[in-house]
């Protein structure tokens, strides 16, 4: 539809798109009341009971996590308008068809409750994905295909993980697979099923081992394609395995039976300390933000695999926080591309004379990211280092407060380039030519990003320090309710 | 060990092919190879659902007398659809999996001139 549409009248693309991510905000955004007030929602697709139809289940982590994505990337949408007309130039219905297929994959993967439902949503968003990081020019092209790769193991694994699963207790249904192994979860293929399953869900949430699709992916995507796919697309993931704990798996049966949750707590603090280390060596600006985007992962690893109720939140409030937050850093970065086209963290010399409001905006999310207290990434680590003194866990309360040293080594790094270098002449960097440059109304040397681009950004920034002071108010009400 | 291959003969054969198709995916420098290797993978997981689905002297699942007031008959006799259903929409996404590749490597033919992964590497990095 939304294609023979941009055919016809290309301009409408955007507005019917900025429609139907609205429109799914606030449909998600008001299912959250509803499952606040009323407990958790259950539709029956072509009311087929379940076990036989498929239904979907919203609770309160998964209205949670699909507003987030859906106002996320409302916020996202409306600010890279300019940058996809430039980038994607005459595909940009094909564009804003993909996104929105990206979106309804996401969505779907959030509300459903049946595990193969998972699996082909979990395929639509990532396809969609494939296909967004493919048109940003030649290096993307490689790092999209060896994305499809990676990601289609990942997925080939997960539906061999559900498929032991099924064979065991001949249900699809997340509930009913969680009441037949509370049952009897002792059958060795109930084992097996729950590794493919972590390690299918693994990689997509880019934890560290099968991370390696991630930066290329990241570093090389068009602008307006990875500030959309960095804040949402691993945290789909993350709420997975999330879902798997709380709804599949019986209690402590991944804890105890099978160490996965040893596995994710292993894996994540070796990603925090990998990412950051690895995010400080980097040049180009995307390459540190998804850097950093693998240790913040990390991050959420590290709260889930502690499996205690504090813990969990502390995972779904960083898994909010770090959406806001990488939203931010990545609009920040597009926004600087758009004006100037330059991407390394050099280029961003004298900045924030010339670009207040990016950087205004990319300041917010770094603060934000380092943990500085009354922004949202403080509390999200103060939980889960208080997650890690009542477990006992020296190791994770070490690794959090280092890893806000080290992202503070490489996020202020930037502030420095930003705001106490003088700027340097303009000449001594060729801006980078962006693919299908449209209309040349903004030299290389522009200032600010219009008003547009920056707004959103701003907003998402000013979202994590509002998010920070509200911190207790969405512990209480949602999380504390919604976790283990 | 011989018997044991012989009596779960299918589930054995996924297993390898899926350590065929992984091998493939990774070991492999050709683009086009790591595609191929990924489909054989998915034909692994196809075929272990599928041999999942089997059972001893059992026949196709079509209710012949399907009507009213004809009691269900005895779900042992029917192999179990459910599988084969899952089996075809899973077909369907790697089908669309396949495709979505297909066309990125033609396109990367087309830019690089090869889907040698080396080599594109190096072009890449030039």
């Amino acid at each position: 539809m939304l294609l023979l549409l941009a055919r016809w009248r290309w301009w409408l693309a955007f507005p019917v798109v900025l429609v139907a991510v609205a429109a799914s905000t606030a449909a998600a955004s008001w299912e959250l009341v509803v499952v606040l007030q009323e407990g958790t929602q259950v539709y029956r697709l072509g009311s087929w009971a379940p076990s036989i139809g498929i239904e979907y289940v919203v609770d309160l982590l998964s209205a949670f996590v699909a507003v987030i994505v859906t106002s996320v990337s409302m916020l996202v949408i409306i600010a890279t308008r300019r940058i996809a007309e430039r980038e994607a130039g005459d595909r940009l219905g094909a564009f804003y068809g993909l996104v929105l297929l990206l979106l309804a994959g996401l969505t779907g993967m959030v509300v459903t409750g049946d595990l193969f439902n998972l699996f082909v949503f979990l395929e639509i968003s990532s396809l969609a994905a494939y296909a967004l990081v493919f048109q940003g020019g030649r290096p993307a092209m490689l790092a999209g295909y060896r994305y499809l790769i990676l990601g289609s193991i990942g997925g080939s694994f997960y539906l061999l993980g559900v498929g032991f699963l099924y064979f065991t207790t001949g249900t699809l249904n997340m509930a009913d697979t969680a009441a037949a192994l509370a049952l009897d979860a002792s059958a060795r293929s109930v084992q097996a099923g729950a590794i493919f399953i972590f390690v299918g869900l693994g990689l997509k949430m880019a934890l560290v081992p099968l991370h390696l699709w991630l930066p290329d992916a990241y570093t090389h995507a068009p602008s307006s394609v990875n500030s959309l796919i960095a804040p949402v697309m691993t945290k789909v993931g993350a709420y997975a395995m999330m879902r798997m704990f709380i709804s599949v798996f019986p209690d402590g049966y991944l804890t105890n039976v099978v160490p996965i949750a040893d596995a994710l707590l292993l894996l994540g603090l070796i990603a925090i300390v990998f990412g950051a280390i690895v995010a400080v060596a980097q040049r180009d600006i995307r390459r540190m933000l998804a850097y950093s985007s693998i240790g913040q992962i990390g991050l959420i690893a590290v709260g889930i695999g502690l499996a205690t109720p504090l813990s969990f939140v502390a995972a779904q409030l960083h898994l909010m926080n770090h959406a806001v937050m990488k939203a931010t850093l990545f609009l920040s970065a597009a926004s600087v591309r758009l004006s100037t086209g330059l991407t390394d963290v050099s280029d961003l010399t004298g900045m924030g004379r010339r670009m207040p409001g990016t950087m205004a905006a990319f300041t917010l999310g770094a603060i934000a990211m380092v943990g500085i207290p009354p922004t949202a990434g403080f509390f999200s680590k103060w939980y889960l280092v208080q997650a890690g003194v009542e477990s006992g866990q020296w190791v994770v309360v070490a690794v959090v407060l280092a890893s806000s040293l080290l992202s503070a080594v490489y996020l202020f790094r930037v502030l420095e380039h930003i705001y106490l270098r003088p700027a340097q002449p303009d000449a001594a960097h060729a801006p980078v030519v962006i693919p299908q440059g449209g209309s040349n109304d903004e030299p290389a040397d522009a200032g600010e990003s219009p008003a547009d681009v920056i707004a959103p950004a701003l907003l998402l920034g000013a979202a994590t320090i509002v998010l920070g002071i509200l911190n207790s108010w969405i512990v209480i009400n949602v999380l504390d309710r919604a976790g283990l | 060990m011989i018997d044991e291959v012989a009596a779960r003969f299918p589930f054995w054969m996924s297993g390898l092919l899926i350590a065929i198709g992984l091998y493939g995916m990774i070991g492999k420098r050709s683009l086009l190879k790591k595609l191929v290797g990924m489909n054989i993978f998915q034909s692994a997981i196809i075929l272990f659902f599928i041999a999942g689905s089997i059972r001893e002297d059992a026949t196709v699942p079509i209710l012949l007398e399907a009507g009213h007031g004809v009691a269900a008959a005895n779900p042992a006799d029917f192999v179990n659809p459910l599988p084969h259903v899952l089996m075809l929409t899973a077909i369907v996404v790697s089908v669309a999996i396949t495709g979505v590749a297909l066309a990125f490597l033609v396109r990367i033919h087309h830019e690089f001139g090869t889907t040698d992964e080396v080599s594109l590497l190096e072009q890449v990095r030039r």
